[in-house]
């Protein structure tokens, strides 16, 4: 046989392998236009969601948003260019308010909960990765209990931060801990569960061979399973920490609210960015539309940055075994 | 505590040869410490239990069952209004609404990438899909309330919807949760053994036949789990609700009105000025407790889904 005739029967057999051959019929034609519409439905809705933000709160892309706090200009300030403009004082500072407390305290809560998260969630999944052996009771209630928690509703762990600040006895509410432990309990099991399997990916051989050259156990973990894992930590911590920094829902229930000041230390009283769109979006004043949809792009460019910066870090630093 | 403690080798190695060296203490110290850290996630759960549970009989001590159970507000209850079916309801209805658009957006968005796309396409179409999951649910509540409900509905489809309504929140909802649905349903359909692929297109069957016929019904228990897992993020999901989905009680069929939901609800409440111990704020807790019970056990239904179907093949 001819080399050309095995590489025509080749290609045929890839062909009909895979169906296509058929699937040119009405019924399949509109079957994957509705697979291609479904596919492309978020990305549509993502879209209109950006851009009719952004044309809402094109007119507070000002350096006020960030500098400002919420109805953040002075009285007798506003009434002097009330005076000259013609505007009422209430709409006036309405339209100079801005995001600084938000910014300022989203960033204190995400260190302050990545203080907190990365090393419990990296010590939890090390634990289960490589010292664990699987079928023992505790281990697998561990397992199915780490399922559970990936979905419980994010409201709920901010009325056990609330409790566990109580029990901690701090008088004042909505301090820079509280919020941050409500968010550090919300994103431990995404932590634990991407760091697994970044762990999982460090091939056996990397173990054996530590452990053939006489280290212990936590020897191999410490020196070469963590090590060669740590990019993936990091992608998977990253993410997590931007689904935190997005986070209301637990926040309320720690009792953040309103701030005119920026947080100084882990027990300052301190305001959270989504926190303040959410009051914010509640108002229906225009001028706070306005400032709500521009506080929600400076969200979005928050969270993308960091999922860029994920994505960067697995491109760049995850090693192919 | 002597054979059976000593570090065996790393779980992730297979079955290396367990090393049998001379005791070493600290070994035992930081496996100790690192299975406490594990352990603490059980701690979580015990502590949420105990967090809701102790206000929840609180308030139960306060009110009679019947009247949280109840479908409206007993007369003259003033600030207290106790009734949870309305609640219930809301989630319900809100719910059902966001399921309809993600069920089948996320199923047909895992079937293309399971069975049509190539391994490369599949690399960048899948984290576009889930780029959905990235946004903050405050963002989504907003876009409910400032363009699905005023543009889309009253506008583009004249619906005449209220300013908040179940509607557009939970249409807004669905879209949050086509990543959920879609990424485990892939998981699902690439699950499905080729051979049973390899012998339907041998039939003569073409790829719509072969997705529909045979690895839709294939995938099925894992697609089960993955409509269940998402009904337990829908149910969960407060900060939409919160600002699109209403603030009144509401037993109406009709999703152009406002429905509370329970996660609305408690928001809410928790946002106003309860003191601590009276009825009002101890019912934020009652709610809670209902709504971790319906997550859990959905999440539990879920999870034991996935686990039968892993058996299957």
């Amino acid at each position: 046989m001819s080399v050309a005739s095995t590489a025509a029967r080749e290609a045929t057999a890839v062909v009909v392998s895979s169906g296509r051959s058929k699937d040119r019929n009405v019924a399949s034609v509109v079957f994957l236009s509705a697979l291609w519409f479904s596919l492309f439905f978020g990305v549509v809705v993502l879209l209109a969601l950006i851009i009719d933000t952004a044309i809402d709160g094109a007119g507070r892309f000002d350096l006020h948003l960030f500098t400002s706090y919420e109805q953040g200009i002075a009285h007798e300030q506003a009434e002097n260019f009330s005076e000259l403009r013609g505007i009422p004082v209430e709409d006036l500072s309405n339209r100079f308010t801005g995001f600084r407390a938000g910014i300022l305290g989203s960033l204190w809560l995400m260190v302050t909960t990545a203080l907190l998260a990365i090393p419990l969630g990296v010590a939890a999944a090390t634990y289960l990765e490589e010292f664990a052996t699987k079928d023992t009771w505790y281990n697998r209630l561990i397992e199915v209990n780490l399922q559970n928690l990936a979905a419980v509703p994010s409201i709920i762990y901010g009325m056990l931060a609330a409790a566990i600040m109580g029990l901690l006895g701090f008088q004042f509410k909505g301090i820079v801990l509280g919020g941050a432990i409500a968010l550090a309990l919300l994103i431990l099991p995404v932590v634990i569960i991407t760091t697994r399997e970044a762990l999982r990916a460090v091939p056996t051989e990397i173990r054996q061979g530590s452990l053939a050259l006489g280290a212990t156990v936590w020897q191999t973990t410490w020196r070469q399973t963590l090590p060669s894992a740590v990019p993936g930590i990091a992608t998977g911590t990253i993410l997590g920490l931007s689904r935190a920094i997005g986070e209301a829902a637990p926040l309320i229930m720690v009792g953040l609210a309103a701030a005119t000041w920026d947080p100084t230390g882990f027990t300052s009283k301190v305001e959270a960015l989504p926190m303040q769109i959410f009051r914010m979006a509640s108002n229906p004043q225009g001028a706070v539309q306005e400032a709500a949809s521009a506080g929600i792009i400076v969200l979005l460019v928050m969270i993308l940055g960091m999922n860029a910066l994920a994505i960067v870090i697995r491109n760049k630093f995850q090693k192919s075994w | 505590m002597t054979v059976t403690t000593e570090p065996g080798p790393p779980s992730g190695a297979g079955s290396a040869p367990v090393l049998t060296g001379r005791k070493r203490p600290g070994e035992t110290v930081i496996r100790a410490l690192l299975m406490l850290a594990a352990a603490l996630s059980v701690a979580i759960t015990i502590g949420i239990i105990l967090a809701v549970l102790q206000p929840a009989l609180d308030f139960f001590r306060q009110v009679p069952l019947g009247d949280f159970l109840a479908t409206r507000d007993p007369e003259g209850s003033g600030e207290l209004r106790p009734a949870a079916l309305p609640l219930l309801w809301g989630t319900a209805l809100t719910t059902i609404i966001a399921l309809a658009i993600a069920v089948p957006i996320g199923l047909a968005a895992a079937m293309y990438l399971s069975e049509y796309a190539s391994r490369r396409s599949r690399k960048w179409l899948k984290p576009t899909v889930e780029l959905l999951a990235g946004v903050p649910s405050v963002v989504y509540g907003f876009f409910a309330l400032s363009f699905v409900t005023p543009t889309l509905l009253n506008d583009i489809l004249s619906l005449n919807v209220s300013l908040t309504n179940s509607l557009g929140a939970g249409l807004v909802l669905g879209v949050m949760i086509i990543p959920t649905v879609a990424s485990l349903s892939e998981d699902a359909f690439s699950a499905v053994p080729q051979a049973l692929r390899q012998g339907s297109l041998a039939m003569g069957a073409n790829r719509m036949q072969t997705t529909l016929r045979v690895v839709l019904p294939a995938a099925l228990s894992g697609v089960a789990a993955a409509v269940v897992l998402g009904l337990s993020r829908a149910v969960g999901e407060t900060m939409i609700v919160a600002l699109a989905g209403g603030s009144s009680k509401s037993m109406s069929a009709d999703p152009t009105e406002g429905h509370q939901t329970m996660t609305a609800f408690i928001a809410q409440t928790a946002a106003g000025e309860n003191p601590p111990g009276s009825p009002e704020y101890n019912m934020l807790f009652a709610v809670a407790l209902l709504l971790f019970a319906i997550t859990f056990l959905m999440n539990m239904i879920s999870i034991r889904i996935v686990r039968r179907f892993r058996q299957a093949y």
